[in-house]
Parts: C-alpha cells; structure tokens; sequence
C-alpha cells in the first residue's frame, strides 16, 4: 500500500519542531508499524535527508521503549504497544499522522523521542521493596494468598511505557503509579513500607509535573498491557490510609 | 549419580589433543591456558571455601572505590544493586533510557532453581549434572556447580522483592518442568518471567540510587575501555543524546552487556543488543572464548518479507501439545494446511524420533526444520525463493482437550501469533521456523568471573563460562541473576581488597589513547560519504552468518563466508553513509558502531567454528555426524575451551586453549532416538 506520512520533526529539545509530509511505498500488511518507518528511514538516508529518530528495542511488546501518537492515539488503534502494531491496520491510502508522546513531564528529546526519566525518579522515591541482598528468607516460609498474588501480577505486568500519560488530557501518571503501588501493596513482602511508599512515590510524581488524575479514564483504555483502572482507586485508598496514619 | 560428593582428586578424562586443523591459516597458535584461581577439593565445598578464602573489604574503605558496570540486565543490575548495598561507589550504564528496558526483561518461559519442592529427587547435584550434560561438556565444572548452588538463593532474594512468580492455591509458590528435564524445577511468571526478575532487580538498583550509592548513566553508551598500566581503569562512554565523549574512571570495570546473537541480523535480541562493549575490550587484550557457539531457537515465528527487523520467540512449552509436521509432497506447500489429508504430512520428529517426538532438544528441533526447509517442504510465504516455516498444529490438542483448555494454556501466545502473522492458529496451524535466540560464546573469564584484563569482569550472557555447547532453557536467567547478587559481589572483593588503587589522570596516555580512538572512529563514520546504510550492511552480514556459521557448518562454507565478510569490511568502510552529526542523538551513528563491531565478530565466529571439527550443541558441523546424520561430538579433539586473543587488525588471531576436565561427571555420548 501506498501512505502519507505526517511526521513530527525537532532537531532537539531547544529547537522547534513542524510536522513533515513524507510518502511511501510498497508497504506490505504483514509489517510492523516500526519496520515501515524503517523503510520510510532507508528511503530519507539514500536521499540525504536525516532519518527519523524514534525509539524501539524489543520490538516485541514487553519493553516499553517503543512510544507514538499515532493519529491522536498513544500506540495507534489497537490495544498494544506501538511495535506490535501491523500495517494490516491501515488501508492504501491512507494519511497517519505520528507525534511524540504529548505530556510536559516527557520533554521531546528529538523527533518522536522523549525523556521518560521521571517514571524512574518515581520509583527511586519508593517503588520496592528494601530486601537486601543474601539475607532474604526461605522463599516459601511467607505464602501469598492466590487471589492477592493474581492482582499483584495483573498490576506488575506494566511496562512503563507511558502510555497511559500520553493519553490523559491531563498527562497524570497515575495508571503507572497505581500499577505499582498494587503491585508491591498487595504482597506480604510489602506491608512494612506499604504507608511511605505511598506518600513518598505521590510526591514525586507531583514534583516532576504530571497532572492530577480526574477520573477521565482516557489512561487504561491506551494502555497496552489493559492495567485497569481500580489501581488508581486503590492508589487512592493507600494514600488515604497513609495520611490518617500520620505520614 | 552418586549421593555422596563424587569429586575425584584425578579427572575422569584425559586432556584433548587435537589432529584436525581446518583453520589454518586463518589463526595463530597461543599457549595454553590455565584458570589461575580455578577451585581444587571436593566440588560441593569449592565456592564455600573460595568465599571464605577472598579476601574482605572494610566497610569504611568500600565508599573510596569506584566501580563501573556495563548493563543493567539482570547481570548488571542485580550487581549494580548489591554492590551498591555493600557500600561501593558504582557507576552503572545502559543505552536504553531506563535500566528497566535491558533485554532480560523480555526472556519468557522460566528460572531454574534446584529447591526441590516437590520431592521428585531435586538437588544442587542434579541440577548441575543435568546443566553440564545439557551443555555437551563444554562448560567448566566448578562453574556450573556453584550456579546450581546458588540458584536457591535466587528465587528465596527474588521473592524478598516482590517479584510476583506463579503461585499454587495454598499460596506456595509454583514450578513446572521446562526443556526436557524430568524434574519440577522451574519457577515462572506467567509468560513474563524476565521482565518480573528483571523489575526486581531494576527495583533493587533504584532504591541505591536513591541511597546515592549508585549514580545511573542510561542513553550511554560505553565505547572503549582504559586500560591503564595493564589494568582495567574506566571507559570511555558516548551521552547519546548530547554526543558527547565522556570518560569515566574508576578501580573496576564490569561488563554485563548481554548477547551478540544480533551478528545475524535476525534474531529474537532486542534491536539494540550488541558486542560493541565486550568487542572494544577483546580488542584491548580480553580474549574471546567458544566465539560461534549459538543457540538456536526451535520455535519462532518464521519470517514474513524483506523487511522483517526481528523475529519473535513462542514459549517452547507449545511442543507439549502442538504437533510439527511438513507436507510429504512439495506440491502441497502452497496449499491450505487443512486441505492436505493425514496421510499426505510427514510429522518427520515423531517419525525418525520416536521416544522423544515433538519435544526432542532445541538443537534437533531446529535442525530437521531447515532440514524440511531445504528440502523444499517449508511453508508459509516466500521470501526470496524460499518457505521458511512448518506447521505447528494443535488440531489433535484441540479435538482432546477441548478449544477451551488450550486457550486457557497458551491464550496469550495464539493472542500475539495472530497479531503478527494475522492468522487465526485456532483454526490454521500455526508456522515456526528456528532463530537465533542467545550466544553460549563470550568473553573468557577466570573463576572469579575476572576476563584477560586484570580488573576487567565479566558477568551475564556476556562471558561464557557456564553453558557449554548448548543451554537449556530457563538457565541463563538464572545465571544472570546467580553472577549479579551472589557470585561477582564475592569474588571482585578479593580483587578490591588491593585497591584503591593509585588515582588515574585525565592526561595518562592510556585514557588520551582510549578518548581520542572513539573521537576518530566516530569522526570516520561520519566521513565516509559512502552510499549504504549501516542497516544495509548488517543485513548482508546476517545472511553469510546464517548460512554458513548457522545451525549447520561445513569447512566450505565457512572458507567462503570469511571471505564474504572480509570483502564485506571493505566495502562497509569505503561505502557507509551515516547522515547527521556527532554532536546530537544520532541513531544511524550509533547503528554504525555497533554493525563495524559485528562484521569483526563474525569473521572472528567463522574462524572459530571452522576449527572446531564436531558437532555439539546448537553448532552442528557437516564434516562430524553418525552414519544416520546424527550430531558426532569429539571429546579426544575438542574438550577444550577455544579462547581467542586478539592478534592486531592486520594479523590473526591467536587460539589458546583451556582443557576442560571432569572430576564429578563422566562424559556420554548424547541419544535422543
Ligand atoms: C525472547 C527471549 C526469551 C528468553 N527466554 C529465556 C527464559 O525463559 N529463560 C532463560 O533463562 N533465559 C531466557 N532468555 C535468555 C536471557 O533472557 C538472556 O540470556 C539474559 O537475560 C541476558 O542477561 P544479561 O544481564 O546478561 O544481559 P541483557 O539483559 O541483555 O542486558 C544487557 C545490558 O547491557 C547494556 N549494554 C549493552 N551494550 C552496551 C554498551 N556498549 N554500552 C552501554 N550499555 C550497554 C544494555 O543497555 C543492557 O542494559 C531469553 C532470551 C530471549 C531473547
Ligand atoms: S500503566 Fe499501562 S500505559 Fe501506563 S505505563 Fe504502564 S503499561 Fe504503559
Ligand atoms: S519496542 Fe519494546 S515494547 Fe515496543
């Protein structure tokens, strides 16, 4: 099929982007979103023209590197991550128009790559547990409930990749935040950090200026790995008992 | 198998002497080598003593020594955490934008670990029995025991942190049997066992970042090391987002930098994974070891078109149920599978295997699969004039368990099946075809996990010490995570225990050498006004790897592809085009980096693989086979360890050779009819 293409273009984070059009050709439908902009980048570079930058690595939906707006949508129209994301989705002919993710906690570091940093300064405020090295006990002498262990495994499947502040119109973290703290709240193993971990991954979030979350819901409906939104409520409920502790 | 500790004080075997010589010519003769800390006494007591016998280094005095790790996968962060936590000043680098992005996170099935919770005859011993076997005795004893010790501790660490493994009703935690062995001892996640492990370490290492023992450098990548005064003293790193040259000193450098298997251009590595880190330091003195030994991976998703980038992995536990088979007539390869009647397929494992059918070794797998291909029998769509697949089918496994329990099983793999292929493997058998998945090939190391470089350590897939010929699944998880918290945190203290050493200058000839090569190099790249990709030339590398230094290996083969790659070289740095500048994030600078060190690798493999005249593990060599074309290991020749040293960009590489000898475990033939 043959596509025009509407590209996002910023030589750096000072400089000021435009959107570019470019066209390609010959995409097939078996090709993954990521492997037409490899073709679109093989065409710029034989033409002299500086290839697009974008970020990818696993290409297999479990990293979270891959990150575009993809007409408007953070991943494009299906429920997975960008790289998983096949031309089959698209019809000869078509315009697609593909930004950066869109949050002023993400600034564009060129192109359609942003800086994600602050989801790691999130979890440097308490997004673990403190179990040192060599000094943990038997594995099974602390049995996790089953249905706990499930929601705890169901909120860790996320990947960080930032999706789900992309799509809120208030580019709130909270989807991410939530996903952790059920993770590590709904574990044995997370109890003794369970109040400060709240408060402290809260602050950060506020401090590296994402927005505050009012229920739009936006968030778990881009989410490729479907984290759904009960673990903001649970976010919720955990502060809440946070700060009635006196924390 | 003995009960008691079987370490003989006399090894079982006798050292190798080799009579073939395919590669000469292409390689130097070099001493022979010796591990200078390798273990003696009982096995079951060697790492105890070692941890005993290293020296210790005072918790005031770990502040003052700095110390750089390389990758923050599960080798690198689990380290970076440890070390961390012990109180050392560690420098940790990734080129990803965050240290959880590493490609641990995307290994799938399982983490092995000898607990025995099931009673059904586990132990340390088993586990490393059934690790060097797997391994077609191609992997230090010492080595693989003390893995099989430490695995325990893993899962016991891991738990610690909250990663969340499957759990059985009780709330204890689950484990399955995963590649062929006999006993329960594999721990999982769901189908996401690497990216749990590796959030757990990721976690871990954070919190140390926040303690300020830990500063995280991630967009970086290291492109040389200094060594100073014949140590290894810091790296020299690319910011690759500003571009800018950094050098970075310290009293250790660690390298946990992952897998090549990306030299084939197709593989199931992330499109980032690389040698660059583990190639710059083979250049500066750190050998080499067991180069071509490559695992190839039975179930992945054939290749589409052109312009395919990576392939995907499918949980091998689809062998369970999922029946392989080609049609017997090449007439039918383009027919719908269902279409062809039951007489007319060929379920060619089930037929020259029978005790072990669909689930024979990866390596077998794998092979009778191009075997069919190159027959002529593959299926699924052309790509250049070739069908690169055969039917994975679970019509019998839906008409006896019922659609149901399958989906219940293996949902989420039909679920990405179709989202790639497009096709419904409910309804139409599914393809898969090999690909390459991991590198059993590294850096050589020491016991200690020390490289050639005093003061250079290797950790992770990146060294190649403990898996032989061949892996097994759910090892290399578990070997990350054994060398990151529990083996490298012991040994480099012995090292350590001499430091800090003297402070380096910025001005010392070895860092101005180190800083001003990647300057020129970078500067080359950028001037050669060439007309071709980087992608362009990995690509073309990709193909003479896979045909000639793939599943399958003959001396002409491989004469012809070292030939191939060196005029490759060639016209790689007369003919490369990398557009932009130094200065800023420039992804096609960073892919031309990193395809130059690859096009080196490979000839490096070709060498390695030519001279080794057998066939064992995933590495099959045409010339040694049984009379009914099974794989022909031979221990008399090549029980060795083949570590390569560089020999100069103009000369050749120079072998030696570690013997490998057994003193608990006698050497068998393999027998999967
Ligand atoms: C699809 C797939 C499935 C797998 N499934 C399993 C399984 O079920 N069980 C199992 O045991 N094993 C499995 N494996 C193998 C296993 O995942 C890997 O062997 C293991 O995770 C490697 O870990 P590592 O820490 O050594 O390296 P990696 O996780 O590859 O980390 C490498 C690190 O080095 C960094 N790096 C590399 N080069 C540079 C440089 N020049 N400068 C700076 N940083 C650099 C990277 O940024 C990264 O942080 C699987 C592998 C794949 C591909
Ligand atoms: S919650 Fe979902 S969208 Fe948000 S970072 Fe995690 S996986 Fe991505
Ligand atoms: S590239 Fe890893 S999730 Fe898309």
């Amino acid at each position: 099929m043959n596509l025009t293409l509407k590209i996002w273009r910023q030589p750096d984070a000072a400089t000021a982007g435009a959107m570019h059009t470019y066209q390609v050709e010959d995409i097939s439908s078996d090709m993954s979103f990521l492997e037409m902009l490899d073709v679109l980048n093989e065409q710029l570079n034989a033409v002299g023209e500086d290839p697009v930058a974008f970020d990818s690595d696993c290409r297999e939906g479990i990293c979270g590197t891959c990150s575009l707006m993809i007409n408007g949508e953070a991943h494009g129209p299906e429920v997975t991550t960008t790289c998983q994301l096949h031309m089959r989705s698209f019809k000869d002919g078509d315009t697609i128009t593909i930004e950066p993710w869109r949050a002023d906690a993400f600034p564009v570091l060129k192109d359609l790559i942003t800086d994600r940093g602050a989801f790691d300064r999130i979890i440097q405020a308490g997004g673990f547990i403190s179990a040192n090295t060599g000094s943990a006990p038997e594995a099974n002498s602390v049995p996790a409930p089953r249905d706990k262990a499930m929601r705890a495994f169901n909120a860790a499947t996320c990947i960080s990749c930032g999706a789900c502040v992309a799509a809120c119109p208030n580019g709130s973290a909270s989807l991410f935040l939530g996903a952790k703290i059920t993770h590590l709240g709904e574990l044995p193993q997370g109890q003794p950090e369970r109040d400060t971990r709240v408060v402290d991954m809260v602050a950060q979030h506020d401090h590296e200026g994402f927005g505050g979350c009012t229920n739009i819901g936006e968030c778990t409906a881009a989410c490729p790995k479907e984290i759904p939104l009960d673990v903001i409520s649970q976010l919720n409920r955990d502060l809440r008992t946070a700060l009635r502790n006196g924390h | 198998m003995a009960a008691t500790d079987p370490s003989h004080a006399t090894p079982l075997n006798q050292p190798s002497k080799q009579v073939s010589d395919d590669a000469r010519g292409y390689y130097v003769p070099g001493e022979p080598l010796v591990d200078p800390v390798a273990p003696t006494g009982p096995i079951s007591e060697r790492w105890t003593q070692r941890k005993f016998d290293n020296r210790l280094v005072n918790p005031a005095n770990r502040r003052k020594l700095d110390i750089i790790i390389v990758g923050t996968g599960l080798a690198g962060g689990a380290a970076a955490a440890t070390l961390g936590e012990a109180g050392y000043n560690v420098k940790s680098f990734c080129y990803q934008d965050s240290p959880r992005r590493a490609h641990s996170i995307a290994a799938q099935g399982g983490i092995n670990a000898a607990k025995n919770y099931k009673e059904d005859g586990d132990s340390t011993f088993r586990l490393f029995y059934d690790t060097v076997k797997g391994g077609d005795y191609r992997s230090r004893e010492s080595n693989v025991y003390r893995l099989a010790e430490v695995s325990a501790s893993i899962i016991d660490q891991c738990v610690a942190q909250g990663v969340p493994f499957a759990r059985e009703y009780g709330g204890l935690l689950d484990n399955r049997s995963f590649g062929g062995v006999q006993v329960s001892r594999t721990f999982y996640a769901r189908g996401q066992t690497g990216q749990q492990l590796l959030i757990g370490a990721y976690q871990a290492m954070e919190r140390q970042v926040a303690a300020g023992t830990v500063t995280q450098y991630t967009r970086h990548e290291m492109l040389e090391v200094i060594v100073a005064d014949g140590k290894a003293r810091g790296i020299i790193a690319r910011d690759l987002v500003t571009g800018e040259i950094e050098t970075h000193l310290a009293d250790v450098v660690v390298l946990a930098n992952g897998g090549y298997g990306n030299v084939f251009y197709l593989s199931t590595n992330a499109m980032g994974s690389n040698v660059t880190a583990a190639w710059r330091a083979h250049r500066k003195g750190a050998y080499m070891a067991n180069p071509c030994y490559t695992q190839i991976h039975p179930t992945c998703i054939p290749v589409a078109g052109e312009h395919q980038s990576k392939l995907t992995l499918m949980s091998e536990s689809l062998r369970n149920d999922g029946r392989i088979w080609v049609p017997k007539k090449k007439e039918d390869c383009e027919k719908d599978p269902r279409d062809i009647p039951e007489e007319d397929r060929d379920y060619y494992l089930e037929r020259i295997y029978p005790s072990f059918g669909n689930l024979v070794p990866r390596d077998i797998a794998s092979r009778q699969a191009k075997n069919m291909c190159d027959e002529g029998r593959g299926v699924g769509p052309l790509v250049g004039d070739f069908r690169r697949g055969v039917y994975l089918d679970f019509t019998d496994a839906i008409a006896r368990l019922g659609e149901d329990a399958v989906r219940e099983k293996y949902d989420n793999l039909f679920d990405m099946y179709e989202r790639i292929t497009g096709e419904n493997p409910y309804q139409v058998p599914m393809r898969i075809y090999p690909a390459v998945h991991y590198v059993m090939g590294g850096l050589w190391v020491d016991y200690h996990l020390q490289s050639s470089i005093p003061g250079l350590f290797v950790t992770g897939e990146a060294n190649f010490s403990d898996h032989g010929a061949n892996r097994l699944g759910a090892s290399a998880l578990m070997q990350g995570l054994a060398d990151g918290y529990f083996v490298l945190p012991n040994t480099i203290r012995d090292y350590l225990a001499d430091g800090p050493f003297e402070k380096l200058d910025e001005s010392h000839p070895a860092v101005v050498e180190a800083r001003t090569s990647v300057e020129e190099r970078v500067h080359r790249f950028l001037t050669i006004n060439g007309t071709r990709s980087a992608d362009s030339f990995h690509k073309e590398l990709g193909n003479i790897m896979w045909e000639y230094c793939g599943m399958e290996r003959s001396e002409e083969g491989l004469r012809k592809a070292i030939d191939m790659i060196r005029e490759l070289k060639a016209a790689f740095w007369s003919d490369l085009k990398v557009l932009g500048t130094a200065d800023s994030l420039n992804q096609s600078l960073e892919k031309a980096g990193r395809v130059a060190d690859f096009i080196e690798l490979g000839e490096l493999m070709c060498i390695d693989a030519l001279n080794r005249r057998e066939s064992c593990g995933g590495h099959f060599r045409a010339e040694s086979q049984t009379e009914d074309g099974e794989a022909l290991r031979q221990d008399e020749e090549f029980a060795y360890v083949a570590a390569w040293e560089w020999g100069g960009d103009d000369g050749q590489p120079v072998l030696h050779k570690e013997e490998l000898l057994y003193t608990a475990i006698e050497m068998k033939q393999r027998s999967y009819k």
